[in-house]
């Protein structure tokens, strides 16, 4: 890795001043793209800023239907919180499979979501669920949150605190995940909610979307059949040596019918 | 029997280090003054380097010196050398130069093109980057069939058409003949699939030149470092053996990855000596993916001819073997004598022929890797037997068994060169149908369709030549050294024993096998001996571990050193008890004279071999220790039914191991737990290999999977709780009766799973699914059937 400055942070407004103040700083939650692009000589920032010592960014709070987790908790304590598990076990049942028990015991959802890698999960979770991110400026809709590939609306320097998610009725997150990396090749989450039905597919296009064409088929009927042979449409999904586009809009199908078949 | 001798499940000793972290691998080694060393190396798969300009890099902090391919060959020293010639049809194999820095090509990606040394990784890093390669990019060959197409990018220019060498064994006149009776044909086009090792340590290295000694030091991963010493010392640095240390400490894994010697040994030991400080070298992953000899990569045609009942007539096959851009330490044996000369398998197949097309392409050398051609051969014999048995409508088992070798004709000489010894093929199909329960698939079949699961049993009925090997046979094909093995057994005056082995663990437990050989045999307790390996200035000679080859070689080699120590220790008993050498007898540590109940212990022989204070010094010289050399008579045969069950979900092509079952005869079993250990991690490279592992070259011949984000290593949950038992022939020409058990899993189960993965499909109209068998894979022959 190059050389960079190494900063901590006492305060969410500590790490944004430092951060701007840096000439080319980054920040870092769990480090778990970050650190991999560094060693990797992929990255040459100026300065890392580590949020990990600021506590008021970590925690989880149940209350009043509402799911709120700190942008620097775990993945590790979403998947063991018997709170979330109580009032949205799709969302600790998706942060239960995401990489392995290291990656889970240091990467955080501020940081996945902040990075927006493509084939991650927690962007079909906040999208599915309807979930509403909240940075030190404002307050972002999980729809308009992710823009593109590891593109999001955050602004230069905006910090994501916590992210805010309203428990559905009932939801289920099914992942075929890639065999080598155990990203999502396609992951569907599926929430029926006071406000409709929400179908968010991550992994197979170039950033998280919405499946409008079933989510309007289970509007009327909320069981499995109501996808009966529908897939996505391959063009412009994702195609690599793992999986081909036709074979990603298969999946959506398939993985979106055992969701609605999970949530009972 | 002293409680941790043959045939006990002792825990090994060598765990206790590893699992608290403090083993001792080649990168926790620091030398005084160490400094570090990156090498640049070649982005292009082909490429002419126009030049190399290092003078920027050199001012950079911390640079202690930059050696180019130009440096090297202006000293006149040798290229990495091959250990195996072999004679093709047309003459011997084209050996093209292999220098250890390119010098005006680069023929892979991971290519070495110079060695940036400096006080510190990162600053070696550093500089490495400011090296400026010029490389004019030239188009590349990176994959078999685009080598051997007309009008290809040549790997070398001695080598037209990118052959190496086009070998045959058998008489295919004869084979023709053969099949100009068959009263059926199947053929089967099979494709070998590329495979990257991923040893769990990567390599490394440390070289170190002693100016006062004029000594030169090499710590390396190796799982033999006298081979090391010998081919870098005799044909590549030219120095000689007494001033040339190579030791091989801890070993993270091998799998055959490290038997080879590799260019970053060479060069560090000669820098060594030019910047007079130790260098140290230890590969990232990413590394380790592009220089690492890779395994397998064969594409194969073969044609099984068979008469009414399925009695085989004749076996011909086919085979490109992919060398990769050079070749490596045993690369030319693999597809040859490793591979072809099993085509037999566990069969009476009277008439054999096998054609193999080496070939070079623009992509990493390939060589052995755990099984060494004869997963490759497995993979041939069972899937076309399996595909046969389906064809003609005649249960697999049931054909197997009509073609088995009988117990009863060993030795048996098979129509391509190999006398299998000994075996019971009969007993182990039998033993691994009844654990994986063969009679109730029908009904398992039948329930899993109810759930909408596709379900498939496959059989592999292996065979494998192993303790390499009869030093004399392996010569008449080529081996350019014989491949004995050296033990030395030194009693300590205590009665406390090491023994010095020329094979290396690098993860088998050769400490505790060995260790309750010794134990069984003297009679001590088995914390009373150590086992010492890896290091040439304290083992008189070792040709490693490779090949099955530890216990039913190296082992040997310790039985005999055993022999004489007995021997001579029984010459000091007579002389204790005043009685005649032909009435001691010797059995748990006791020294007896017959008919009488007089006896002394080990310990008291070993103490009077070394400090006697009334010895017969005239007749009988003081000290017990002992060294044999052993080369055996003929390879052992290993051999087994794996049985593998899967379930398919027809929705995504995703692949469930439901069962696998595993029958061995690996002769006599020293310490059972190690061997099923071994077992299992044999079966878990070979599931691998079926349906997970996949090397992709591109069409550039860049690495598509270059990393573990694509290249799919198997993991715990990838695979099911393996049914393993054993059954014992024990091998007739060694003095131990083993056969050897590192690498029947990865050599059976590619076929098993395979052959369950087509039984499984074979209901939708699939008739071909090639390795690794991905979800993708599957759900595309699915939707084409």
């Amino acid at each position: 890795m190059h050389d960079f400055t190494y900063r901590t942070a006492s305060s969410v407004a500590d790490a944004a001043a430092k951060v701007a103040a840096g000439e080319d700083a980054v920040l870092m939650a769990g480090g778990m793209t970050l650190l991999p692009t560094l060693k990797q000589r992929l990255a040459q920032p100026s300065d890392v800023v580590d949020l990990g010592g600021i506590d008021s960014l970590r925690g989880i709070q149940v209350s009043g239907g509402t799911v709120t987790v700190g942008a620097m908790t775990v993945h590790d304590a979403v998947a063991n919180s018997s709170e979330v598990a109580a009032a949205i076990p799709a969302l600790a049942a998706l942060a239960g499979h995401i990489g392995d028990p290291q990656v889970r015991n240091r990467g955080t959802i501020g940081g996945s979501i902040s990075n927006n890698d493509p084939a991650a999960d927690y962007p079909a979770g906040l999208v599915g669920l309807g979930a509403t991110v909240c940075t030190d400026r404002r307050e972002i809709a999980a729809d308009d949150f992710f823009t593109g590939m590891f593109e999001t609306a955050l602004a230069d320097g905006e910090i994501v605190t916590s992210v805010r998610f309203p428990a559905p009725e009932a939801a289920a997150y099914m992942k075929f995940p890639n065999p080598a990396s155990r990203y999502a090749i396609v992951g569907v989450l599926v929430a029926r909610t006071a406000g409709g039905v929400r179908v968010a597919v991550t992994g197979a296009a170039s950033c998280v979307y919405r499946e409008t064409a079933m989510e309007a088929a289970l509007e009327g009927n909320f069981s499995p059949s109501a996808l009966d042979g529908m897939t996505a449409s391959a063009d412009d999904l994702n195609e690599d040596i793992h999986a081909s586009a036709e074979y990603r809009a298969h999946l959506v199908g398939v993985m979106a019918r055992r969701a609605v078949a999970a949530c009972g | 029997m002293p409680k941790d001798g043959i045939g006990a499940s002792v825990k090994r000793k060598e765990d206790y280090r590893f699992i608290t972290g403090q083993g001792a691998y080649t990168d926790d080694i620091d030398r005084p003054g160490q400094t570090f060393a990156v090498f640049v190396r070649s982005p292009h798969a082909h490429a002419r380097i126009a030049s190399v300009d290092t003078a920027a890099a050199a001012a950079m902090p911390g640079v202690v010196k930059i050696l180019t391919g130009a440096d090297y060959a202006a000293e006149g020293l040798g290229g990495l050398p091959c250990g195996w010639q072999v004679t093709g049809k047309d003459g011997p194999m084209v050996e093209p130069a292999h220098p250890p820095l390119a010098v005006d090509r680069v023929r892979h990606v991971g290519d070495q093109v110079a060695v940036v040394i400096a006080n510190s990784a990162a600053e070696a890093r550093d500089a490495a980057e400011a090296v400026a390669v010029a490389y004019e990019a030239l188009p590349a060959a990176a994959s078999i069939e685009a080598a051997l197409a007309g009008g290809a990018a040549q790997v070398h220019d001695e080598a037209p058409g990118n052959l190496c060498y086009d070998w045959e064994i058998g008489d295919k006149a004869d084979v023709d003949a053969a099949f100009a009776d068959a009263h059926h044909v199947t053929r089967v086009e099979l494709v070998n699939n590329r495979l990257v090792p991923n040893a769990m340590e990567p390599r490394a290295a440390v070289a170190e030149y002693d100016r006062a000694t004029r000594e030169y030091t090499l710590y390396t991963t190796s799982q033999n470092p006298h081979v090391i010493r010998l081919l870098m010392g005799a044909f590549v640095l030219q120095l000689p053996e007494h001033r040339l240390r190579v030791v091989a400490p801890d070993v993270g894994g091998g799998f055959g990855s490290k038997i080879f010697h590799y260019a970053e040994e060479a060069i560090l030991t000669w820098a060594s000596s030019k910047v007079a400080r130790p260098i140290k070298w230890t590969a990232e992953r990413a590394e380790s993916f592009v220089t690492d000899a890779h395994g397998r990569d064969h594409v194969t045609v073969a044609e099984l001819a068979m008469d009414r009942d399925g009695r085989f007539l004749g076996l011909k096959v086919d085979t490109k073997a992919n060398m990769g851009a050079y070749l490596s330490t045993f690369a030319p044996c693999v597809p040859t004598y490793l591979y072809a000369t099993l085509l037999a398998g566990q069969y009476t197949t009277p008439k054999i022929w096998c054609g193999v097309q080496a070939v070079f392409t623009h992509t990493v050398p390939v060589d052995a890797y755990r099984g060494a051609g004869r997963p490759e051969a497995t993979f041939v014999v069972e899937r076309i037997v399996e595909t046969a048995a389906r064809e003609m409508g005649i249960d697999p088992a049931e054909l197997r068994r009509r073609n088995f070798v009988p117990s009863d004709a060993f030795p048996y000489q098979t129509p391509v060169a190999l006398v299998y010894d000994s075996g019971n093929y009969e007993g182990t199909l039998a033993a691994a149908l009844a654990a994986a329960d063969y009679n109730g698939f029908a009904a398992r079949r039948a329930e899993a369709e109810s759930r909408g699961k596709l379900r498939g049993i496959g059989l592999s009925a292996y065979i494998e030549a192993c303790g390499i090997a009869p030093s004399a046979v392996v010569g008449s094909l080529g081996a350019r050294a014989g491949l004995y093995e050296c033990g030395e057994v030194r009693v300590h005056p205590t009665g406390s024993v090491t023994f010095f082995t020329g094979t290396h663990s690098h993860g088998q437990g050769h400490e505790t096998t060995f260790a309750q050989i010794i134990a069984e045999r003297l009679g001590v307790d088995i914390d009373a001996v150590e086992v010492v390996h890896g290091d040439t200035s304290k083992i008189p000679f070792g040709m490693g571990t490779y090949g099955s080859r530890s216990l039913a070689v190296g082992g040997s080699a310790l039985s005999r050193a055993l022999d004489k120590v007995e021997t001579k220790a029984k010459r000091i008993a007579a002389h204790l008890m005043e009685a005649a050498e032909g009435d001691i007898e010797f059995a748990d540590g006791q020294f007896t004279v017959a008919g009488t109940d007089k006896s002394v212990g080990f310990g008291d022989v070993a103490l009077t071999a070394y400090v006697p204070h009334n010895y017969p010094i005239e007749e009988l010289e003081p000290g017990l220790d002992e060294t044999a050399f052993y080369d055996p008579a003929n390879f052992t045969f290993p051999a087994g039914c794996h049985v593998c069950e899967v379930e398919i979900d027809p929705e995504t092509g995703a692949v469930e191991i439901a069962s696998f079952a595993a029958s061995d005869d690996f002769g006599n079993v020293i310490n059972p737990m190690i061997v099923e250990g071994q077992v299992h991690g044999g079966i878990v490279q070979g599931v691998g290999q079926a349906l997970l592992e996949g090397c992709v070259y591109d069409s550039e011949g860049q690495l598509a999977t270059g990393s573990y984000m694509d290249y799919t290593m198997p993991r715990a949950d990838d695979v099911p709780s393996f049914s393993v038992s054993t059954e014992t022939t024990p091998c007739p020409h060694n003095p131990l009766g083993v056969k050897g058990c590192g690498e029947a899993g990865a050599i059976a189960a590619p076929a098993a799973v395979m052959n369950a993965v087509h039984h499984a499909l074979s209901s939708r109209g699939v008739s071909r699914i090639d390795m690794p068998a991905t979800p993708a894979r599957i759900w595309q022959a699915l939707n084409a059937a």
